[in-house]
């Protein structure tokens, strides 16, 4: 039996909030505490915690700890490391539950080490059996689903987004205990000196989009007329993502092609990889196409809900018993009449919006 | 850097990702049905970690590079056969579990011991690279694990680019969310890199570099005695491959208009 959960986060990019899987985490750390009857903690960390701790004030939390202040704004080890092994310690929580943003992936682990406690990352799911805390989470790379527990504390788990309901109340008044982390001249070896965008011309990975389009070799390889068409393949698919707002996945043998010196499409970054050792991304829907493989690939879409695919291979591994339904048709043709539709489709909503006003 | 680098690789290996993945229980906990037959390859993410470690080490006069290798010593010998002839390195193995069932916790703690253990190392032009998740446990801790062990504090995970400044300095960019690389600079050795793709193509076998290398990895095999990893208080209480079959409507008979015509209206719901 646990007698105090922590639940530790930091701001957002903008600041005022806190990342949107945050909240879903908030969410599985109250109701863990109401199943164990024990005790939360709130800890934040970021430049200025105000605004974000009054999203969350109303959750009910004994106490809400921070560190702040310049020296934790940015995503760098050894400040963030410091930060919440502060919190940590304050808190004395034997559970200690955070989202798995990639600036806490990048910390967390380390935290464990320095309170002798264990650390579980990509976590899917907490239930209480017997009054054991047990937590799921994939290994090998999505293929098999692990349940377990562990003996050690304090036990940091970072979870996935998109496995639970997030929490939403309504901004309060926060009443904040500011923990003073002074870091050593090492902890500031490094500086973050900003974002940059991949190569690509469009942005093509859109985490929070409603639709994974993935795109498979297939759209680089010889058409009907004996000959690629990888120009028009750019343009189809580029087209597609604009006017649909969906997320851009390429197979592995799409992403590598660029180092085997065949044509490529100029957008597609070992970053648009998903699969067995690309990214498994949560989108509630998905859509491939030109898609071959087998299991490596289908790990790609293994958290989308809803899934289609268009292929000319009526027996195709990627889409027989993993898609709902599979159209077998050309892609090029049948993209290229989609981003017709949905861009006459966006012009009369559009054009509703504005006869409105 | 006058001196060059001393870069020591974590990365072990994995079953071939064509596999097909079977859990099976043992008393120990869960492991793979046949894993031992299983054909195996270095860790995709710890493979493009070596192959950013030879690159630079080959641009910075003096450096050299360790891959330390925890796993199966039959395993770690029949994928150096391929592993040794692309790029330089100096071979350390440690013949213990590299499944993916094993705790974190413990790998960083052998992993340790033997950077610790290799008495070439100078601690101040120490690298550590390695990949920033495995593709068996797929954790992304063990990395950080280490470099607390090692008390580095200049940690990057989701590495794409390492560059040397004229100062000595490095530049970094790191994965972050929305396909975007956050970008650091950090004043040089020691520092520990968990990579991701990198950008370089996989090295051309090279029968010269191979021959080099086995001139190591052989006898440092035969060196290598049983490590136990301890299960560090993990215990599972089940391990299953997804079930869910889908039943995959097959529609051959619709043009390419009806087809698109389908989509958007899913796409729109």
């Amino acid at each position: 039996m646990s007698k105090s959960i922590l639940f530790l986060a930091h701001v957002s990019d903008a600041g005022n909030t806190l990342p949107k899987t945050s909240y879903e985490v908030l969410g599985t750390a109250l109701k863990l505490t109401k199943q164990f009857g024990a005790r939360l903690t709130i800890g934040l960390i970021g430049a200025d915690v105000t605004a974000a701790a009054e999203t969350i004030a109303a959750a009910g939390a004994d106490r809400i700890l921070a560190v702040s202040g310049p020296d934790f704004a940015t995503a760098r080890y050894a400040s963030d490391a410091a930060a919440a092994e502060a919190i940590c310690r304050s808190a004395g929580a034997e559970l200690i539950l955070a989202p798995a943003t990639s600036r806490f992936m990048r910390s967390l682990a380390g935290v464990a080490h320095r309170l002798n406690g264990c650390v579980d990352t990509h976590v899917t799911t907490l239930e209480a059996v017997n009054g054991e805390l047990c937590a799921t989470r994939w290994h090998y790379r999505q293929r098999i689903e692990g349940v377990f527990r562990r003996s050690a504390r304090p036990w940091i788990m970072l979870l996935e987004s998109g496995c639970e309901a997030a929490w939403t109340g309504q901004p309060a008044a926060a009443k904040i205990e500011e923990i003073p982390v002074t870091l050593p001249k090492a902890a500031t070896r490094t500086v973050v000196t900003g974002v940059r965008a991949p190569k690509s011309d469009a942005q093509t990975i859109r985490p929070d989009a409603n639709l994974l389009f993935v795109a498979g070799a297939g759209w680089t390889k010889k058409q009907a007329d004996g000959k690629p068409h990888v120009d028009v393949a750019e343009k189809l698919i580029l087209d597609f993502l604009r006017v649909s707002g969906a997320s851009l996945g390429g197979s592995k043998s799409l992403v590598d092609q660029s180092g085997e010196s065949e044509a490529v499409l100029g957008f597609m970054t070992h970053l648009n990889q998903v699969g067995q050792t690309g990214s498994t991304p949560r989108h509630a829907k998905g859509l491939s196409t030109c898609c071959h493989g087998e299991e490596p690939h289908v790990v790609g879409w293994r958290f989308i809900n809803e899934r289609r695919a268009v292929n000319l291979d009526p027996n195709c591994g990627w889409a027989r018993g993993k898609a709902d339904v599979l159209y077998i048709a050309d892609a090029f043709e049948v993209v290229a009449k989609l981003n017709a539709l949905l861009a006459e489709k966006s012009r009369i909503s559009s054009e509703a919006v504005v006869s409105q006003d | 850097m006058t001196n060059g680098y001393h870069i020591v690789v974590c990365g072990s290996v994995v079953p071939d990702p064509l596999q097909t993945l079977e859990p099976v229980a043992t008393p120990n906990g869960p492991a793979l049905k046949n894993e031992m037959m299983l054909p195996a390859v270095l860790d995709p993410w710890a493979a493009h970690a070596l192959y950013e470690a030879a690159d630079l080490a080959s641009k910075v006069a003096g450096s050299k590079v360790w891959l330390v290798s925890v796993g199966p010593k039959a395993k770690l010998q029949q994928v150096m056969m391929t592993i040794a002839q692309r790029v330089n390195f100096e071979f350390v193995p440690v013949d213990s579990s590299a499944s993916g069932f094993a705790d974190a916790h413990s790998t960083a703690a052998l992993l340790a011991e033997t950077i610790q253990g290799i008495a070439e190392l100078d601690p101040w032009r120490l690298l550590v690279f390695g990949g920033w998740e495995s593709a068996s446990r797929g954790a992304g801790a063990t990395m950080q694990l280490l470099g607390e062990r090692l008390e580095i504090l200049d940690q990057f995970q989701g590495v794409d680019q390492l560059r040397v400044l004229a100062d000595g300095s490095f530049e970094v960019l790191e994965r972050i969310e929305g396909g975007r690389h956050q970008v650091s600079v950090c004043q040089g050795a020691p520092a520990l890199f968990g990579w991701a793709t990198g950008n370089l193509p996989e090295p051309r076998n090279n029968p010269q570099v191979g021959m080099a290398n086995m001139r190591t990895v052989m006898p440092a095999l035969l060196r290598a005695k049983p490590a136990p990893l301890p299960t560090g208080g993990w215990h599972f209480l089940s391990a299953s491959p997804p079930k869910q079959q889908r039943q995959t409507r097959v529609v051959k008979d619709l043009s390419p208009d009806q087809i698109a015509q389908e989509i958007a209206e899913w796409v729109g719901k």
